[in-house]
């Protein structure tokens, strides 16, 4: 498997058929996408045809090494050693478990009797080869992704969007391809092979010098010179080197979790050559390996910051940023981390909360320590809303309100004029204490959004409001407690504002409840934060802070066996662990009582279980819990519904949209529903899936103002019937572009005009005299063209524009005249069309 | 690209920049100072006051600074650096047809409210039977007393607006955030970047494609309670306009601070009381902070400090919501989280107390000695006047001056004869010249526009020549209704070529690194944005006798013949002729250049060193196949 295999006839088949049919010439292996070159051979310069050649072809045997890898071509493999390192055709095959996985992880983790040889350590460079042992198992034909030596189409033919994914290989490709091999192919080149402005490899000029070389044919070569264009415009010269010109623009979208699932939210999107990592969460339905992402699927043995420009946190719930500490300092992160300050602020205290429960009560070890979240969040580089953060000199962020959760943001991530934005979770209607999601018409190429809710349309707010209440007060008033499970922050602050108000306003008498530890300190954020909140929280706040309240207290373990009614908020929020579940375990036995799950509880939770209308739980230490008490579900989570969401769509205008966040059943239904509406096209990747979403951004060039001017001076509008057309010469020089006029383009190169000239004699049988032929000329041209300018000047002679026709007479008949028409190159059209025209001779004078 | 320059204030700026088809205004300052001309507005009825010679009690009018220079409602956008550079927002977009929009942060905005709103409410709490305007007549202002017979623009000064007004004003706002880029019809974008001076200030970069232009308004690199100034992105400006510069620039802000202390407790110790009188924002904080932690050593923890404005509680708590503008430290702090500034905690332990005004609790809590703070720093009016008049007489008590914007002397003039100490330490957190020259030297711009004041040494100190900027080129300087025409040309405009163009294109290396294409497309302008598109494909053409018509339809889409360059080496010309089935090559020599001859098809060939003349018979197919061996040689543009 070390490149040394040998290529397979059939390998660079495929390439050449494709590039046969759009161009009608063979096709140089050069047109290999620089991407699928392993790292080594991108690192040699690019300025010599021969090298290109050779490194094309060295990744089309790299790639068929790996076909040999795939037993008998008929779709199984094992997921091989190594991974896609610096060595020429190291491959990695990546391998699922039959089924639905939920994500890009080895087999066996999946199944309980299947585990590998070795646990895996938790560092995934750390991560023993057992993998290599494991029996082989079936390669998941669905999530197939471009095919390996891809050639680049020109442009013209990439227009539809393609998603790869739902494509249904044929059986004896090699399946097996992921986000990781290209990113490592691409990745560090970035910074390592092509130094900025080194004039050996980030010459802009090379696609040039290779079409002076006379490699490539013309008509094909000309996107080479897009695509540099392309990188070289939106900014960098560090991607200009030949991997940058080869690279056809795409955006590149692999969920690690969160694809047809809720929970664990981590995607990657590859966009304009820059990786970003969007959340960073944990799984709340597992206790073992799955509950991180999987982030070996990135890299196995270089180090992430190589790999990763950034990673970008929507909001605080460690669904979007639990496994943040274990990624960058167990698995080793060094750069940027973006968040909003409110998630800043409160994202390690969550984590250290999540820490103590995951440690010290259930006795993990290997686990990251309260160290480890304090070095993470000194990557943290906060964000404002609406700021433009420059990544990069390509690279830039922005930051939206998203009203989920304080500090919930939505981010635009641009490179160039290609756009995806990211929604993390959002809430689409303003609610007691926070505002609504907004964004402005960006028309992103991709809108990943989440999809909680994707076939829910719920009632309004007002009406759940008052379930809420009237269940609440009627659980009380006959003496039953209720018990709410809540995260700390976020859905709690809504709901004691709702109860706190109408305790005031009811004049009940029962005590209200809310765990201790976070309380206090998540109002207090609150308080500290009032400019996320909503309109109305703001205006107010200097005479009455809303988030002091007067009717809630703090909860003491002991309180739970008082007699008479109780209103409890107890963390967390889905029954899966700590104070709530504990409270549920003393209450549940009774009927009185009353359990209200204000929010999505993620499968395998205790929540999801009694939601789920199971009344038995099988509990720690083979317990059962028999659920007597009343189990009521009040959706207040702050997710968009399907109207919402359809909502975000409209507004952002998206070219395409990308559900994650959901489950896939839920999404399928929205995807059609998107697609219908909109005419969109919609995705729903699985985790581990790859979407490949062409990209054809314009270039941007400069064009001198008198040009310009010149252009804009004749008329606004250009009309559907005759467009005008603009003419000019584009120079590329080093990493400049420039429109100027023809003109001005000689002048700058200092070269002179030359003037090609032509006249031609047309023999007329006309004995007047010359000027009386010139006249009938005249008039005869005026009569026929009558678009265009005519003249007869003094001198005898006439012009049509700028041609000019002289009468001679001949010098043998007197019979005839010779007519000198005479024009230069650029009237050649006109100038031909009259000497034809001339040829058929005048019509009889009117005598 | 012009700067009509409006105001003659330095600290108090109002340009208009014209870029680009834009008209921005860069802040509306109001220049407060001609109030120093008029008698304080006492809240409690003074016969000492009403009976002083010289002063004229014209109360209620406030002032702008405007000319006619400029037709306000042409005015696209405004925008803010800083609520001290807001205060005349109401005049301008209230009564002058403006209809843009107006861009700042949102603590500007936030507290430029506060500040409105207490002198609206100094103001509109102690009306005036009646209102002269007459006395602006020139005629009649000739006749005055001195300060007014000698005041300029007096037809310019106004009313103070009213808080409708003011809410009307605020309501055209737009809140922006640090480094939101914001595109302004598609032409130029503009930037705001921390300043440093105050919670939310704000620098302005406001840039097209091509060029780039600073506006540095009140900035200060010291390390206060805002956000650090944002340096780097003033890098490779074409133009930096430079204003808002210390108006005290030999002092030095941290010794005032000490001397602000050491003052304040030699004199609480003495039995006596400390007024300040300053803004119900801004340094006040800082003020504060300095006193929580000086006055446990000093000994003063049981002087009452009180705060009086009719903005005094809002202001103090919008202090402690804003952590994102803040500094790094005080960003910390509410991440643990708490309050970002300790005067919460003074007033937790009570030793902070504020008061709307002087009315209803105060009087009740009024302890003395003891500190007060309150508005409005110029004496005129505001709750200060009542503590001038109550501890005036007495030397225990003194007056501590620290907003810099107003001379203590003028300011204190209609209260001598004075007992009280009077001590002027000014607090100016912005750029001091030594600051601007080092600053100037990192960003490096290409051009430099100030104040005329600040291209001299300060009048009162002419010798120091240290006292003002010097950089270059020289900057360019401008004075009160000045146009400036700023000192670039621009060259080139962005322009977008469609990917489905550019695949068309056939660039061609020219000389080493410079390739060329020529282009010929469809251009598309949308909100000022350009995009070439391939031209459409011509009509299929007609044969026979629409041949004409076809041509003649569609003239203008035709390919444009391309430009020639290069020069036809003769032999090698003959020689393709030869190749090429012309038998009968002649070539005769002539002065300037060659006349190659086909006998056979009586053809002349004019090659001459940038020109070529083809001279045949009407036989297009000859001509053609000739042009097509000529272009060979040569270059298209």
């Amino acid at each position: 498997m070390q490149g040394t295999a040998k290529a397979l006839p059939g390998a660079a088949h495929g390439p050449k058929v494709r590039a046969r049919r759009e161009s009608g010439l063979s096709i140089p292996t050069l047109w290999v996408t620089a991407a699928w070159r392993p790292r080594k051979e991108r690192g040699s310069q690019p300025g010599t045809p021969g090298s290109e050649g050779g490194s094309g072809a060295l990744s089309g045997k790299s790639f068929n090494s790996s076909r040999k890898g795939v037993p008998g071509g008929t779709g199984l493999g094992s997921r091989t050693q190594g991974g896609w390192g610096p060595g020429p055709g190291r491959v990695l095959l990546q391998v699922q478990a039959p089924g639905r996985g939920r994500g890009p992880r080895a087999g066996p983790a999946w199944e309980p009797g299947l585990r590998p040889l070795h646990p895996p350590a938790l560092g995934s460079h750390a991560r023993p080869l057992g993998y290599a042992q494991a029996p082989p198992r079936q390669i998941r034909l669905r999530s197939v992704p471009p095919p390996p030596a891809r050639v680049y189409l020109p442009c013209r033919r990439r227009r539809s969007r393609r998603c790869w994914t739902r494509r249904p290989a044929p059986s004896h490709r090699p399946a097996a391809r992921d986000w990781l091999s290209a990113v490592q192919s691409e990745g560090p080149e970035r910074g390592r092979a092509f130094p900025a402005g080194a004039p050996e490899a980030g010459a802009p000029g090379c696609a040039c010098a290779v079409r002076a070389a006379g490699l490539v044919p013309a008509e094909l070569r000309s996107w080479a010179v897009v695509g540099q264009a392309w990188s070289v415009g939106s900014g960098s010269a560090a991607a200009t080197g030949w991997g940058a010109a080869c690279r056809m623009p795409e955006i590149r979208v692999t969920p690690l979790g969160a694809g047809q699932d809720v929970g664990r939210s981590c995607i990657l999107v590859s966009i304009g050559g820059k990786n970003v990592m969007l959340d960073c969460g944990m799984h709340m339905g597992f206790n073992d390996d799955r509950r991180f992402p999987d982030f070996s699927y990135i890299t196995r043995n270089g180090r992430l910051t190589d790999f990763l420009d950034c990673v970008i946190i929507s909001h605080f719930h460690l669904d979007h940023c639990g496994a943040l500490p274990y990624f960058s300092e167990m698995v080793g992160y060094d750069g940027p981390i973006y968040m909003t300050h409110p998630t800043q602020a409160i994202c390690p205290i969550l984590l250290e909360d999540y820490r103590k429960i995951a440690v010290d009560k259930k006795g993990e070890a290997n686990f990251f320590t309260s160290q480890m979240i304090k070095d993470c969040m000194k990557k943290v580089v906060a964000v404002h809303l609406h700021q433009t953060v420059q990544v990069d000199d390509e690279l830039e962020i922005k930051a939206y309100y998203a009203g989920h959760v304080l500090g919930a943001a939505m981010f635009q991530i641009k490179v160039g004029s290609e756009s995806v934005v990211y929604t993390g979770d959002y809430n689409m209607t303003p609610d007691r204490h926070l505002g609504a999601a907004w964004i402005d018409k960006c028309r992103p190429n991709l809108l990943i959004t989440e999809s909680t809710y994707a076939t829910t349309i719920r009632d309004s707010k007002r009406c759940r409001e008052r379930d809420f209440l009237k269940k609440v007060h009627e659980t009380v008033e006959r003496g039953g407690k209720v018990l709410i499970p809540v995260f700390a922050l976020g859905r709690a602050q809504e709901l004691c504002i709702l109860l706190e108000t109408f305790w005031e306003r009811v004049n009940l008498k029962a005590p209200i409840y809310f765990s201790t530890g976070l309380t206090e300190k998540a109002n207090h954020y609150y308080k500290l934060f009032i400019t996320w909140t909503n309109q109305k929280i703001r205006k107010t706040f200097v005479q009455r802070n809303m988030f002091e309240f007067k009717h809630i207290k703090a909860f003491d373990r002991a309180f739970a066996d008082n007699p008479g009614p109780m209103v409890v908020f107890a963390t967390p929020g889905m029954l899966h662990a700590g104070q709530s579940l504990q409270i549920f375990r003393k209450w549940a036995g009774n009927e009185k009582n009353m359990v209200i799950m204000p929010g999505y509880c993620v499968q395998g939770t205790v929540g999801h279980k009694i939601l789920s209308g199971q009344r038995k739980l099988e509990m720690e230490g083979r317990q059962v819990l028999e659920v007597k008490m009343q189990v009521e579900y009040m959706s207040f989570s702050a997710h968009a519904d399907a109207k919402g969401i359809m909502q975000l769509v409209g507004q952002a205008e998206p070219e395409s949209v990308l559900l994650v966040h959901g489950e896939a059943k839920k999404m399928e239904f929205l995807k059609q529903k998107i697609e219908q509406e909109f005419r969109v096209n919609c995705y729903m990747p699985a985790n581990g899936e790859t979407v490949t979403l062409p990209t054809s951004p314009s270039i941007p060039v400069g064009i001198s103002l008198g040009l310009l001017k010149r252009e804009m001076a004749q008329g606004l509008l250009p009309s559907a019937k005759k467009p005008r057309l603009l003419h000019g010469t584009l120079i590329m020089k080093d990493s400049s572009f420039q429109l100027v006029s023809s003109e001005q383009a000689l002048k700058e190169l200092g070269l002179a005009e030359h003037q090609l000239r032509f006249t031609c004699r047309v023999h007329l049988h006309d004995s007047r005299k010359e000027q009386e032929t010139a006249a009938r000329v005249y008039s005869h041209l005026k009569s026929v063209l009558k678009d265009h300018c005519v003249q007869h000047l003094p001198d005898g002679s006439v012009t049509v524009e700028s041609i000019l026709i002289q009468a001679a007479a001949h010098s043998e008949d007197p019979g005839t005249k010779v007519l000198l028409v005479s024009w230069t190159y650029q009237d050649e059209e006109l100038g031909s069309y009259l000497t034809s025209l001339l040829k058929k001779g005048l019509p009889q004078a009117p005598s | 690209m012009k700067l009509y320059c409006l105001s003659g204030h330095p600290t108090l700026p109002c340009n208009v920049l014209k870029f680009k088809s834009t008209t921005i205004m860069l802040d509306c300052g109001l220049d407060m100072t001609s109030t120093l001309n008029f008698l304080p507005l006492p809240l409690v009825q003074s016969p000492r006051l009403s009976n002083l010679p010289g002063w004229s009690l014209k109360d209620g009018n406030a002032f702008l600074d405007k000319t006619e220079l400029i037709d306000l409602s042409t005015v696209d956008v405004i925008l803010i650096s800083n609520y001290h550079c807001m205060m005349a927002l109401p005049y301008i977009t209230e009564h002058t047809g403006f209809t843009g929009t107006v861009y700042a942060t949102e603590p500007t905005v936030q507290i430029g409210r506060l500040l409105m709103e207490e002198l609206v409410n100094f103001i509109e709490r102690v009306p005036k039977a009646q209102s002269a305007s007459l006395w602006k007549n020139k005629d009649i202002q000739r006749l005055l007393p001195s300060p007014l017979k000698d005041a300029v623009e007096v037809s310019t000064w106004r009313r103070c607006y009213t808080m409708q007004e003011v809410n009307s004003a605020l309501s055209k706002i737009q809140l922006v955030g640090y480094s939101q880029k914001i595109e302004l019809f598609g032409a130029v974008q503009v930037t705001p970047l921390s300043s440093g001076y105050a919670l939310g200030s704000s620098n302005w970069i406001i840039q097209s494609h091509y060029e780039k232009v600073s506006y540095v308004s009140g900035s200060s690199l010291l390390t206060t309670h805002p956000q650090p100034m944002d340096q780097a992105s003033l890098k490779n400006s074409d133009v930096l306009v430079l204003t808002g510069l210390t108006q005290i620039p030999t002092a030095n802000p941290d010794g005032m601070v000490g001397e602000f202390c050491s003052n304040l407790a030699l004199t609480v110790r003495n039995g006596g009381n400390v007024l300040v009188p300053c803004y119900p924002s801004g340094v006040i904080y800082d003020l504060l902070e300095c006193l929580y932690q000086y006055i446990d050593s000093a000994g003063l923890s049981n002087i009452p400090f009180y705060f009086i404005s009719p903005v005094a509680n809002s202001s103090l708590e919008f202090s402690q919501i804003f952590a994102e503008w803040l500094c790094h430290n005080k960003q910390t702090k509410v991440y643990l989280p708490e309050p970002p500034f300790p005067h919460a905690e003074l007033i937790q332990t009570n030793k902070l107390r504020h008061y709307p005004s002087i009315h209803g609790d105060f009087s009740n809590d009024f302890r003395q000695p003891c500190v007060v703070f309150t508005g409005h720093p110029s004496l005129r009016f505001g709750d200060v006047v009542h503590f001038m008049e109550l501890w005036g007489k007495s030397s225990l008590n003194t007056v501590i001056f620290t907003e810099p914007d107003f001379s203590y002397l003028e300011a204190l003039a209609p209260y001598q004869p004075l007992a009280m100490k009077c001590i002027y330490c000014p607090i100016d957190t912005r750029l001091n010249f030594i600051q601007v020259s080092k600053l100037l030297k990192e960003v490096q711009p290409l051009h430099v526009v100030c104040p005329e004041q600040y291209t001299q040494p300060p009048p009162a100190q002419s010798h120091r020549m240290d006292l003002m900027i010097d950089c270059q080129p020289p900057a360019m300087s401008y004075r009160r209704a000045e146009v400036l025409a700023l000192p670039f040309k621009r060259l080139f405009e962005k322009i977008e070529i469609m990917p489905e163009l550019a695949d068309s294109l056939v660039p061609m290396e020219i000389k080493p690194g410079i390739s060329l294409a020529t282009v010929s497309a469809v251009l598309h302008t949308k909100d000022n944005k350009h995009v070439l598109q391939p031209p459409p494909r011509p009509a299929p053409p007609t044969s026979g006798k629409k041949r004409k018509r076809a041509s003649e339809d569609i003239p203008d889409c035709k390919v444009l013949k391309p430009l020639l360059s290069g020069s036809i080496p003769v032999e090698q010309f003959v020689q393709t002729l030869e190749k090429h089935g012309f038998s009968d090559v002649k070539v005769e020599d002539t002065a300037k250049g060659h006349i190659v001859l086909l006998q056979e098809a009586e053809t002349l060939i004019q090659i001459e060193e940038d020109s070529t003349h083809i001279i045949c018979d009407n036989d297009e197919m000859l001509r053609v196949r000739l042009r097509d061996l000529v272009l060979k040689f040569l270059q298209k543009f």
